[in-house]
């Protein structure tokens, strides 16, 4: 019994000597329990460098957490445990967080750099005026494909996935929203449909795509199409330029028919305990080169105009990733259907999935 | 007197356990379960798992456990049995527990590079002149990787119940006349039905309810209860819908300990 009480004092006296010794050497580097911030992103999407330069720049330390869902990211930040101060949320959660009150409004006189954001991307009706967030990446839903593979054929529209000759050929991404919309557009509906009737019809018409399909994955499918395990995925466009990084034969299209424009936007959330730290990170990710640097790293597309100069020209002028307006105002962003629809959306979805070859 | 009060303290912690982690938590899943999407009680859920979607899901979830738990079976017990006959008995029971230290997704993993069309499989196809084709995404790699994940669980029991046999018992059965297949259908078998059944009820009802393999095995090929919960949990947040999935697979589950366990008291 003395040995074991001996044992948990020794840990507990252990713990209580290296916390003081991590406090006192965060206070030596000018870092201190106020001056901190707490960023909350999706895994893999910044350059970390960058983290490093803003310390250094502003002496605030940055905590950098990640999420790899929506859902997970708002539940987190709903319970209030941690003190978030920059979150990355999609557009569709965005505009469910502000009906929550989940959202600080921003101060645009502190975000000088928000000039340097494509008027495209600004003002849009998940968050009108930008009240709440600043863009930071976006991109569409569409085909990455191998013509090697395929011998050749070109894939330019959804129904084009419906030819029998790609049987077995096809990785669907595992998201409700965009399956059942891919089903939507091919039959020339809105993304954002809610008509049972349409939603039925879209769901026949996918079930007539099951012999082609090969599996329903979620992000191994980067993995599986680079290693040619099939010739055609449905994913993000970001994804898309990752799995074209790592096998060059695949090319990428955004289907004739319309498909998705997706936004992932800087908030500071309810939780935030530093807000001037939070908008100096905001105007900072904001500046023209450190988005530049920042988009070369994490290869998605950015909405900031001024960054376009200083990058690459294969990279800004690559249409499949930075589509004219022409082809852009033909995409829909999702829109926050309620979860009632967004039931009926996956209870279609598991139908599908359920539905045999 | 005092042995009893003494007793009491002891198993506080016992109880305390039990209130907190399974008692508790039922009643939780049991409370969200009246809830329908917007929040207000009702009984929709319960409406609503009653239609062909979920009924055709348990059924489905149904046929899979018990495949898998079949496999299981068939290969479990002879290799319990000779592992029985073996000089170093720990020693090989111990080689066959050391995979299940491994993290399941990790082994997922390494499935999906096994059995790509380019994996060691399809090689070792084309090596012997079968020719390449699809494994991955099919019932079968489902159903293979279930089962190569629960034999551990499914050999220990069977190991445990043939170690304690009484090798007099065999020897009666061959002096008497009996056949090798005779004393194992007649002596062997049922003295290990405990082991063979505690076996079953581990992987049958971890396997009602498997999720991560249906979407990097199988490709959702395979649609079990575990992947609806999952799905109504984190994507949809209908926390009623899912938490009514969850006491359906409760009660299941109690059937099946009902019913395995039912004929150990009439023997």
């Amino acid at each position: 019994m003395k040995q074991l009480v001996r044992t948990f004092l020794t840990i507990i006296l252990v713990s209580i000597v290296l916390l003081s010794i991590t406090n006192r050497l965060n206070q030596s580097q000018g870092f201190s329990g106020s001056n901190t911030l707490t960023v909350y992103n999706w895994g893999d999407y910044i350059d970390t460098d960058l983290i490093n330069r803003f310390e250094k720049e502003t002496g605030i330390k940055v905590i950098y957490e990640t999420f790899d869902s929506n859902e997970a990211m708002m539940t987190k930040i709903e319970q209030g445990g941690t003190t978030y101060d920059v979150a990355v949320p999609s557009e569709y959660m965005i505009d469910k967080m502000i009906k929550e009150n989940l959202l600080i409004p921003l101060d645009h006189s502190k975000l000088p750099n928000l000039k340097n954001i494509d008027e495209r991307f600004l003002n849009l009706p998940f968050d009108p005026d930008n009240l709440y967030s600043i863009p930071y990446f976006w991109g569409t839903v569409g085909i990455v494909y191998n013509p090697e593979m395929l011998g050749g054929m070109e894939i330019t529209s959804w129904n084009d996935l419906w030819d029998r000759k790609l049987r077995n050929e096809i990785l669907l991404i595992d998201g409700a929203r965009e399956v059942i919309g891919m089903g939507l557009n091919s039959l020339h509906y809105s993304l954002n449909d809610t008509n049972p009737k349409h939603l039925q019809e879209a769901k026949a018409k996918l079930d007539t795509l099951t012999p082609n399909i090969k599996a329903i994955v979620g992000d191994e499918n980067k993995l599986l199409l680079a290693n040619r395990e099939a010739a055609i995925g449905i994913t993000w466009s970001g994804d898309a330029s990752e799995i074209m990084s790592e096998n060059e034969d695949l090319d990428y299209v955004v289907p004739s028919e319309g498909s998705n424009l997706w936004f992932d936007n800087m908030v500071i959330p309810k939780t935030a305990k530093n807000i001037d730290g939070a908008h100096a990170f905001i105007n900072f990710m904001l500046d023209a080169k450190v988005a530049a640097q920042n988009t070369e790293y994490v290869s998605y597309s950015t909405p900031n105009k001024a960054a376009l100069e200083f990058m690459p020209e294969e990279m800004v002028n690559d249409e499949r990733f930075y589509p004219a307006p022409e082809l852009t105002d033909k995409l829909e962003v999702y829109e926050n259907l309620g979860k009632r629809n967004l039931a009926t959306y996956n209870e279609l979805f598991l139908e599908f999935k359920m539905h045999r070859k | 007197m005092e042995n009893k009060a003494k007793f009491n303290v002891y198993s506080l912690p016992y109880f305390l356990w039990i209130v907190c982690f399974v008692i508790a938590p039922i009643l939780l899943v049991l409370y969200y379960s009246l809830f329908d999407i917007d929040g207000n009680f009702s009984f929709v859920n319960y409406q609503n798992f009653f239609t062909p979607v979920y009924l055709m899901m348990t059924v489905n979830s149904f046929w899979y456990a018990f495949l898998i738990t079949f496999f299981s079976l068939l290969v479990a017990y002879p290799t319990a049995y000779l592992l029985t006959k073996t000089k170093h008995k720990q020693l090989w029971l111990l080689l066959i527990i050391v995979p299940s230290w491994i993290n399941l997704l990790l082994k997922a993993y390494a499935f999906i590079g096994i059995f790509g069309t380019y994996g060691a499989a399809n090689k070792f196809l084309e090596g012997i002149g079968i020719g390449s084709r699809q494994i991955l995404f099919t019932d079968f790699s489902f159903i293979f990787v279930s089962v190569y994940i629960f034999i551990p669980f499914m050999i220990l029991p069977i190991f445990n119940a043939l170690n304690k046999l009484n090798p007099t018992l065999i020897a009666a059965a061959n002096d008497l006349g009996a056949s090798g297949w005779v004393t194992f259908r007649r002596v062997i078998f049922p003295l290990t039905l405990d082991g063979v059944k505690s076996g079953c009820q581990v992987v049958f009802i971890p396997a009602l309810s498997l999720f991560m393999l249906t979407r990097l095995i199988s490709g959702n090929r395979v649609i079990t209860l575990g992947t609806a919960i999952e799905q109504h949990f984190l994507v949809i947040q209908d926390w009623g819908m899912g938490s009514t999935i969850a006491v359906f697979l409760i009660i299941f589950m109690f059937l099946i300990m009902a019913l395995t366990g039912a004929r150990k008291r009439g023997v």
